[in-house]
């Protein structure tokens, strides 16, 4: 069963590279769970930007370039020479002396890496291979400090590979995280570069953080589960670290993850398993974006569109932060209540288009079964404004 | 939202143009607002950029940061915002007028106007917030001292910022958040935070269809983002190597090219603000075309108020606003919030009949004709007797007050209805009300003329009151209970 739902993500990508995930995006799929287009475009690792663009609705998930050097600058001002401003805050946050610290950047200098499989990722026969390469290194590395004596030292790894089951699929986390561990508990640091301010940070931020945090600690509980520990030694409570005010000196704070941690589970579980999506789905059917020797994509733009129907699709305006192909899914979505917003749909009585939604209000249609409460309403918000506006 | 303003975004779809849900203006617009639009820098902590800033449409202000790392240009720049601001606020405060306060007893004094700054979105209220925090605890003295107006302008911008938080209030208004109140797109209220969008629905040019106009307004390369937030391509392509080139200049010490990259970058600012520009005073001036609600002017009294006060409290050399209120401070500041919340609702409400209709909807108000009227109706039951006119209203609307109940008509608000009798009639269309009228009809037995309703007469009666309510007590600083923290300790030296 698995090997023939790969088969068929394969055959849905076609002939280029698998796209990877990383917790931003499984943290964003956790968020509509209920869209089965997102579902399976994901878990077959489709390049959606790309997609997005080739069929007339590209995505503006610009990020500026002010914003990225900022971001580098104070993760790398916070791990500076080992980890010592890190260090400095772990030990003020959690209230331990942490005498010593070892360490170990699991991105570079990995033996068994060539130069060239460090260019893996542009090349479509071998990524897999070389994340799995990685993420056994990541695994036997804290396998190896999970089964240590606990210690007041602390063990700090940089950039470890994780791999989480997302709708039936491994899907490799792009390394964002410091995974540390001291008195036998492991920790994840996430660092962010919005300020806290006054000990505010901006909500959305902070819980978009905190749900990032959660995919991590719960891909940190498989890693260990797998190499044989207890998942309970990865906290539920993680460090953020964000610059003070409006300057740049770090701030740390614990977030219980908790909360997050079971939505996300919850929300994993529920979500449709794509092998019975992709066995419900025509044989023929494909995303494939091999380009052509111009470099654009060989298939045409209507090859595309059409295939993308087939795989329903559920819009709210909220993928609009979130999703690449939320503009095509937009106008796809146009005359349903449910693109001017969930609140408007629950308030029109949960009628599906606006048409019905006008007709049932003047009266011209009649309500079908289990709408005469709707209709009765409808027509009497249409009677309260017509009246108020003659 | 509401199931009438849900209605109007799917009659708005439909109709290709935003649909009205409000009949009145519900905020005031002073003759002369500040317009102030703003841009930061992006993944900087409130770093501004550059500010268009004016009181008319014509010649604004362009205020720019060529390189907003750099703390001592963040400063020059404030200080120079200053130069447009505390003027435009101290222009407010020539002419005072008497309030007469503890009934007649005492007099207090106002000034009879009061500043309106406008920004395009909550983003703008977010920086300018920010911009305060930032600034309020500069000192003028010590090892980095700042000019003397930061500090100021850093107090008047938490003002204004925490006055916006006060429902009603129009000292500092977003101008999305106006036009949404007064009219419904058909488009969610995600894509409402986008002005040109938003706009692009209500007010579309000649010709073109609101949806047209919105998705024109979504490309950031024919309508700049309204701020503050940049548009990243911007940053990548002009912004960023204009930045850098001004740099240079300064490292070589080569003032020609220095001024060169300066207009180069402020040029291309003023590109990115001036068509946001003309979407605020296109949008003023939408609002200001509707008539304003009957007790628009009664919060903006509040608001004359609260600016008279905060400039006095300046003026004596108060402290700047704490970082965090302490426990009492914020529970008191949560119930003015909470009981301005619930009168702004129940003004609204009065002074428009679409508002009111929301009311109407859920059984809260109803709409009907008098039928019958009994104005000289004595209650001679008690010690004394009282005039106790009764009336009956016919509604169409469903009833779901129970007799006993006490209703307000917006048409007579010191007057007391309460139901005596709920009947529907035969066949269940229509409900007949029997209401007994107290107060609003002067001291003696007989009711003068227009004080009761008269047959014939169309009126709206509602749960909805606005009355007084009797201010919250609270423990003073010093016996702030233990449940929330007890005494606060001497703030923390401010940063």
């Amino acid at each position: 069963m698995r090997d023939s739902t790969e088969r068929w993500l394969e055959r849905l990508r076609g002939a280029v590279a698998p796209r990877r995930h990383n917790a931003r995006t499984i943290a964003a799929l956790t968020g509509n769970p209920g869209c089965h287009r997102r579902a399976v475009l994901d878990a077959a690792g489709v390049d959606k930007p790309r997609l997005a663009e080739h069929v007339g609705f590209p995505a503006r998930f610009g990020q500026s370039r002010f914003a990225i050097t900022r971001g580098n600058s104070f993760e790398r001002q916070v791990k500076a020479d080992g980890g010592v401003e890190l260090l400095r805050l772990l030990r003020e946050r959690l209230g331990l002396p942490i005498p010593d610290a070892a360490y170990t950047d699991l991105d570079g200098g990995a033996p068994d890496r060539t130069t060239d499989a460090a260019d893996a990722d542009d090349d479509p026969a071998r990524p897999a291979e070389s994340n799995e390469e990685r993420y056994e290194r990541s695994r036997r590395l804290l396998g190896e400090a999970a089964g240590a004596p606990a210690s007041g030292d602390a063990l700090i790894f940089d950039h470890p590979l994780l791999r989480l089951e997302v709708a039936g699929q491994p899907v490799y986390l792009e390394p964002d995280l410091i995974a540390f561990r001291v008195d036998g508990r492991f920790h994840v640091v996430e660092i962010k570069s919005f300020p806290v301010i006054d000990g505010q940070g901006d909500p959305s931020k902070v819980s978009a953080a905190a749900v990032q945090a959660a995919v991590y600690v719960l891909a940190m509980r498989e890693l260990l589960t797998e190499a044989g520990h207890d998942p309970a030694v990865v906290s539920h409570d993680v460090l953020l670290v964000c610059p003070r005010d409006f300057t740049n000196e770090p701030v740390a704070a614990l977030i219980d993850v908790r909360k997050q941690l079971s939505t996300l589970r919850r929300q994993l579980t529920r979500m449709a398993r794509v092998e019975e999506l992709v066995a419900a789905l025509p044989a023929d059917l494909t995303f494939d974006l091999a380009p052509d020797r111009a470099g654009r994509p060989s298939r045409s733009p209507a090859a595309l569109t059409t295939a993308l129907r087939v795989v329903e699709a559920r819009y709210a305006p909220d993928c609009l932060a979130s999703c690449e192909l939320a503009f095509f899914c937009r106008h796809e979505a146009r005359g349903q209540t449910g693109s001017l917003g969930k609140s408007v749909r629950e308030e029109l009585g949960g009628v599906e288009r606006v048409p019905t939604v006008l007709a049932l209000a003047s009266g011209e249609l009649a309500p079908a079964d289990g709408q005469a409460e709707a209709a009765a309403m409808l027509q009497a918000a249409a009677r309260l404004r017509a009246e108020a506006l003659s | 939202m509401s199931t009438l303003t849900a209605l109007a975004r799917a009659q708005a779809l439909a109709a290709g143009r935003a649909q009205p849900t409000a009949t009145v203006r519900h905020l005031h617009l002073a003759r002369r607002p500040l317009v102030l639009v703003p841009l930061t820098m992006a993944g900087e902590a409130n770093a501004p950029l550059a500010v268009l800033v004016g009181t008319t449409p014509q010649q604004p202000t362009l205020l720019v940061v060529p390189q907003p790392r750099n703390r001592d240009q963040r400063l020059d720049f404030v200080t120079a915002l200053g130069t447009v601001l505390l003027p435009y606020l101290d222009g407010h405060r020539g002419v005072s007028e008497s309030v007469p306060v503890d009934r007649g007893r005492d007099v207090r004094y106002r000034y009879v106007e009061a500043p309106q700054l406008v920004v395009p979105n909550s983003g703008g209220i977010t920086f300018l917030r920010l911009l305060g925090r930032n600034t309020r605890f500069r000192r003028t003295d010590g090892d980095y001292p700042v000019d003397a107006s930061v500090p100021l302008v850093g107090r008047w911008l938490t003002f204004l910022a925490e006055r916006a938080e006060h429902p009603g209030s129009s000292l500092l208004v977003a101008l999305t958040e106006a036009l949404g109140l007064h009219w419904a797109t058909g488009q969610s209220s995600v894509e409402d935070l986008n002005l040109a969008a938003q706009l692009g629905w209500i007010d579309p040019p000649p010709g073109v269809p609101g949806p047209v106009a919105a998705a024109e307004a979504e490309d950031p390369s024919i309508w700049p983002p309204a701020g503050p937030a940049t548009d990243p391509e911007f940053d990548n392509d002009v912004l960023a190597p204009v930045m850098a080139a001004y740099q240079a200049a300064v490292a070589a010490d080569d003032e020609p090219a220095r001024q060169r990259a300066y207009a180069t970058m402020a040029e291309a600012l003023r590109g990115q603000l001036e068509p946001t520009w003309r979407l605020m005073w296109r949008g003023l001036s939408l609002l200001q075309a509707l008539p304003p609600g009957a007790r628009v002017a009664g919060r903006w009294d509040a608001d004359r108020d609260a600016f008279t006060d905060y400039a006095g409290y300046t003026d004596e050399g108060g402290q700047p606003q704490p970082r965090r209120d302490g426990a009492v401070a914020a529970a008191q500041r949560l119930h003015r919030l909470e009981r301005a919340l619930s009168s702004y609702a129940v003004q609204r409400a009065y002074d428009d009949p679409l508002v009111m209709a929301d009311h109407r909807l859920t059984g809260e108000a109803f709409v009907g004709e008098v039928t019958l009227a009994d104005p000289a109706r004595v209650d001679d039951t008690g010690k004394r007797p009282v005039l106790r006119p009764r009336i009956m209203v016919v509604t169409t609307d469903p009833v779901l007050v129970q007799p006993g109940a006490s209703l307000t008509s917006p048409a007579r608000p010191g007057q007391k209805a309460r139901v005596v009798f709920v009947t529907r009639t035969g066949d269940g269309s229509k409900t007949e009300v029997v209401l007994e009228l107290s107060g609003g009809m002067g001291r003696g037995l007989t009711a003068p003329p227009g004080t009761v309703p008269e047959v014939g007469e169309r009126l709206c009666y509602t749960t909805l009151t606005d009355g007084y309510a009797p201010p919250g007590t609270f423990p003073s600083r010093e016996d702030t209970p233990w449940t929330h923290g007890g005494p606060p300790t001497d703030e923390r030296p401010a940063a």
